[in-house]
């Protein structure tokens, strides 16, 4: 694998999707080990970094289900521009809570959030430049581009998340132990 | 009682005539997969998952249907047997809606238990987001249809053991569904002792106790084999 560019620190960049954001809070939960990592790569983004362009990265932590059109644009931009793409947690990889509403249709949806349950009925918002649109059904990640690696979880661990990362870093297989799906 | 002879992944073993390979190979600690099979309650092969190689047979055989036969050679862990249930175990995740971080037995699920054990990380199949009903009715107890894998363990505890026959299937394929009664509300069957034994035994989330959170409950089965003991040994022991 050999994730590991010219000034020999690995890249990382990390995307927020249809998710709940907990598996970004998973990998917060590494603590000092933050510390342990950066000293060995480099964050180059991530759902808080003001970027216009998608920087070039090793490896990539995508935390979400592709739910809408401004999902679908951007997974497919990360995919080009990353070397190793890591489904990371349920979302990403099963489309899990976020794609709870596939059963039903978007207008069902939109309807009864914005309409049938709402006290101030201000209209029913949809794709436009301003607020990207639903997509028809939420997909898991690797149904619209090539993933790399898979981290099940709701969230994953912050074990999980710190020897999957070192590994990819450290060029080697993530080990698989204590592992659970779904 | 007439003893049979076999060997199950190189190692010989005995069992008597007319006992499934399954249950010979636990007998031998070799844990053959499985979803539908439950102690206590006859075998259906309904899974699929228990199938085995024997030597000289061109199908598989689900070892839960299959008695053992003197001199069969039985292989049960070949790639060829991991890759099909990895992809039976993937097809079951696909057909229905198994959200497993918002279900009562995350982390304590058969169904999960397996794709772990098979390597499964995500998969492969196009997921189908049917539209599917939760029966909450009954007073202690609910259905969730999205968490069903259609195993029938349910149906068997409840017909053989409980003697209510309660449960049943209708449609085919993909369209089963469990129903209670003649599809009424579960609240409502007549025929139902509120007794819980299809809860305990049912390998998912799909009927669960009410009153339960996330993670929360933990399947009990050990009153099949006090029954089944009393049953066949007339022993009352737990």
């Amino acid at each position: 694998m050999g994730a590991v560019n010219g000034n020999g620190k690995a890249t990382l960049a990390t995307v927020w999707l249809g998710g709940c954001s907990g598996c970004h809070m998973s990998l917060l939960d590494l603590d000092e080990r933050l510390l342990d990592l950066a000293s060995k790569m480099e964050l180059k983004a991530s759902p808080l970094t003001d970027y216009k362009d998608f920087p070039e990265v090793d490896v990539v932590l995508v935390e979400g289900a592709v739910a809408n059109s401004e999902h679908l644009e951007h997974i497919r931009t990360v995919r080009e521009r990353s070397k190793i793409l890591v489904s990371f947690g349920d979302c990403a990889v099963t489309g899990n809570v976020t794609a709870m509403r596939n059963a039903f249709g978007v207008d069902d949806v939109l309807n009864t959030a914005y309409r049938d349950n709402s006290t101030v009925i201000i209209g029913i918002p949809v794709g436009n430049h301003i607020v990207p649109g639903l997509l028809e059904r939420v997909r898991p990640v690797h149904e619209v581009v090539k993933v790399d690696y898979f981290l099940p979880g709701c969230p994953p661990s912050a074990d999980a998340i710190f020897e999957f990362v070192a590994a990819l870093i450290e060029g080697r297989e993530p080990s698989l132990e204590g592992r659970k799906f779904g | 009682m007439s003893v049979r002879t076999l060997e199950i992944d190189g190692k010989a073993v005995t069992g008597v005539a007319g006992q499934s390979i399954f249950s010979v190979a636990w007998d031998n600690g070799i844990h053959i997969p499985r979803l539908c099979h439950v102690g206590g309650v006859s075998d259906v092969g309904a899974c699929r998952l228990c199938m085995v190689e024997v030597e000289g047979q061109r199908k598989l055989v689900a070892a839960c249907m299959t008695p053992v036969e003197e001199g069969m050679v039985i292989r049960t862990n070949t790639e060829q047997l991991l890759a099909h249930r990895r992809l039976i175990v993937e097809l079951l995740f696909a057909e229905r809606n198994h959200i497993c971080a918002v279900c009562v037995v995350n982390g304590a699920c058969e169904l999960q238990d397996l794709a772990a054990s098979l390597g499964i990380d995500h998969v492969r199949l196009r997921y189908r987001f049917p539209t599917l009903s939760v029966d909450t009715s009954h007073e202690r107890f609910g259905l969730d249809h999205n968490r069903c894998v259609l195993c029938s363990r349910c149906i068997r505890v409840c017909d053989e053991v409980e003697g209510a026959h309660t449960w049943d299937f209708s449609g085919r394929g993909v369209n089963s569904l469990l129903i209670s009664d003649l599809g009424e509300a579960w609240g409502e069957s007549e025929s139902c002792t509120s007794c819980g034994k299809c809860v305990q035994v049912c390998p998912t989330g799909a009927l669960f106790a009410k009153g339960k959170m996330v993670s929360e409950m933990r399947k009990d089965r050990r009153f099949l084999k006090y029954i089944v003991t009393a049953r066949e040994k007339h022993e009352w022991v737990r």
